[in-house]
């Protein structure tokens, strides 16, 4: 195993999934905690739909898969998903929840059928990948090692979804590290943050807007399962770990990262220890592993409770 | 910005003053006087309510409401279910959007001036299943004298533990917020609204289903704020105790019914005004002749109290 990891292949072929894995899990699971907390997490599922039939116009309307068309027609999809949501629930008054179930199904179901007109395969983008992602075909063909990692030149040559993630990452950090106060005062109780001065609108509309960059960012390296995914399942485990929201958050982060780097080796070395050739997808198994860690939490995490249990 | 204004200079733990401490009655600019403030007196008043009105969906909950809270007053906003008494107090401070009127802290609009509320919404509010300990919610108090980007310290902990110890929960600092019983999540409440160290103290229905320990505890220390010179007005449901634990009443239905001096304003004629036909049940006797009862010695609350 440590030979395997210590060659050029793997730094060449599982290095670049398994980071880019790794930062759109920490990216998602991150802004996923203050979701969870609002009882908003619905909201990342919502976006992660809804950004397919945005990514597919903006492919074309553009002919391109470059990041900032697809971005955008992710965060236009968003706007408009939002406005139908508005308007389903006032027109047809329907309970929000129910709205938001509808619209983004189906624009989701939408965009599915925009892919299957259009003949967008041979650019990684139809049904499939939309659901797992690429992280398999992400190779770093300049890598001639480990080295090559402070190698400026062969790192120019890192597939483009590292790096963007990277920076998206460091982005929501940043911003949850400086208004983290703000951020769990709104979650907590929005009339006392309301009532000292806080914007309570607009720092939820931050987070719903540091959501969709997170959702959009990591579509289409890694697929809208991990998106869902990441967005609940780390959260809610880290929820059952601790009592404190700084370590709640710390060990959502750490949940992420072993679903992403767990997830990784076992889709594509497990199958090989039971003796079966082929490996499977990678996406599919992160979330799986997310799904276990987050079972294997309610079992046995130090501050489980039982749903309606109430206080001695 | 606003939330680094000068208060730091005045420790939360410099409120607790002995009953002995209390300014004469005249120090407040209403204390004893007419139900009417002169029209002076409430430009610098710590609240300033003129002509609130309210709406949800199109259908008014609160409307044309004026209100004067007087410095070193403790007042019960007081009315049916529905007569807008919560509405009243988030119109006030602008945690839900006005129709129309205008509301002013201590002469000043309120949004100049919210440096110096504590305002404690109603328990039922908020998540308690909320990942915080009981010191980290009286921490948030601190919040706005903080500043932006900082996170809390030791020093705001000790801040912290001291204001519960005020309340009485210092041995529970380190629980879980949903881990605390009714009456103990209502006392880190009231214990975040010391650590704001406000001169205005709001609080909606704070002694909604607590245990007769906290209501004596929650009395006592609203009572040694109001006799260190803060305002302080509840949302009250419980007439009987009106007379023992307030000194002004707010009458709401809707609209106002009155407002004044408990004395005056606590009239069976009033609260007819305000409840109509549904006062029968509350068992009231001779609401005016109830005594004020000293700050520091609240009576035990009526029987049936700590059951709701």
């Amino acid at each position: 195993m440590i030979e395997e990891i210590l060659s050029p292949e793997f730094v060449m072929i599982s290095l670049p999934p398994m980071l880019v894995g790794l930062l759109a899990c920490l990216a998602c699971a991150l802004p996923g905690n203050f979701l969870l907390l609002r009882r908003q997490a619905l909201i990342g599922d919502a976006i992660s739909h809804v950004a397919l039939p945005g990514i597919v116009l903006a492919f074309l309307l553009t002919g391109t898969v470059a990041a900032w068309p697809m971005l955008l027609g992710a965060g236009a999809a968003a706007l408009v998903a939002v406005a139908l949501i508005e308007a389903v629930r006032r027109l047809g008054r329907i309970e929000s929840g129910a709205a938001m179930g509808v619209v983004f199904t189906a624009l989701f179901a939408a965009g599915v059928l925009l892919l299957e007109r259009s003949d967008a395969s041979s650019v990684h983008l139809d049904v499939q990948h939309a659901l797992y992602g690429n992280l398999e075909s992400l190779i770093w063909f300049d890598a001639m090692g480990w080295g090559s990692l402070l190698d400026p030149a062969a790192l120019a040559t890192l597939p483009e979804a590292a790096p963007r993630l990277a920076v998206v990452l460091v982005a929501i950090a940043l911003l949850t590290r400086l208004f983290w106060k703000e951020l769990a005062l709104t979650t907590f109780d929005p009339a006392h943050a309301s009532a000292i001065g806080l914007p309570t609108g607009l720092i939820g509309a931050g987070l719903a807007a540091a959501t969709a960059v997170a959702a959009v960012a990591a579509f289409d390296a890694v697929g809208s399962i991990i998106v869902i995914a990441m967005f609940v399942c780390p959260p809610a485990a880290a929820r059952l770990m601790t009592d404190r929201l700084g370590r709640q958050v710390a060990w959502s982060l750490v949940f992420a990262a072993i679903s992403a780097i767990g997830g990784y080796v076992l889709a594509g070395y497990g199958p090989g220890w039971f003796g079966r050739p082929d490996a499977v997808s990678a996406a599919g198994m992160i979330a799986v592993v997310a799904g276990a860690i987050l079972a294997a939490a309610c079992l046995a995490g130090p501050r489980r409770r039982r749903a309606g249990a109430t206080a001695a | 910005m606003r939330l680094l204004e000068s208060f730091a200079a005045r420790s939360p733990l410099s409120q607790a003053l002995p009953a002995s401490a209390r300014p004469p009655l005249a120090q407040g600019p209403e204390r004893g006087a007419g139900a009417t403030p002169a029209p002076d007196a409430a430009a610098d008043a710590p609240l300033c309510v003129r002509g609130l009105t309210v709406a949800y969906g199109g259908k008014p909950a609160v409307f044309g409401v004026d209100a004067t809270l007087p410095a070193g007053s403790m007042t019960a906003i007081v009315g049916p279910n529905g007569a807008g008494k919560s509405t009243f107090l988030k119109g006030a401070l602008g945690v839900i959007p006005r129709v129309a009127g205008e509301a002013t802290v201590f002469g000043k609009p309120f949004a100049r001036a919210r440096h110096r509320v504590a305002y404690v919404p109603q328990r039922a509010s908020v998540d308690w299943d909320f990942p915080a300990l009981a010191e980290d919610v009286v921490m948030m108090g601190l919040y706005p004298r903080m500043g932006l980007f900082r996170l809390p310290g030791r020093r705001h902990r000790e801040t912290a533990r001291a204001c519960l110890a005020r309340v009485g929960m210092e041995a529970f600092a380190e629980r879980q917020i949903g881990q605390l019983s009714g009456g103990q999540q209502q006392r880190v409440f009231l214990a975040r609204a010391l650590a704001q160290d406000a001169d205005l103290y709001l609080l909606d229905e704070p002694f909604a289903g607590v245990d007769a320990a906290t209501e004596t505890v929650l009395v006592s220390v609203l009572q040694s704020l109001r006799d260190a010179g803060r305002t302080v007005a509840c949302v009250h449901h419980d007439l009987s105790t009106v007379a023992a634990y307030f000194d002004r009443v707010l009458l709401l239905n809707g609209a106002r019914i009155a407002e004044g001096p408990v004395a005056e304003t606590f009239t069976e004629a009033n609260l007819q005004a305000a409840y109509g036909g549904r006062l029968a049940t509350a068992g009231l006797a001779a609401p005016g002749a109830i005594p004020a009862t000293p700050a520091g010695s609240p009576p035990a609350p009526p029987p049936g109290a700590a059951a709701r």
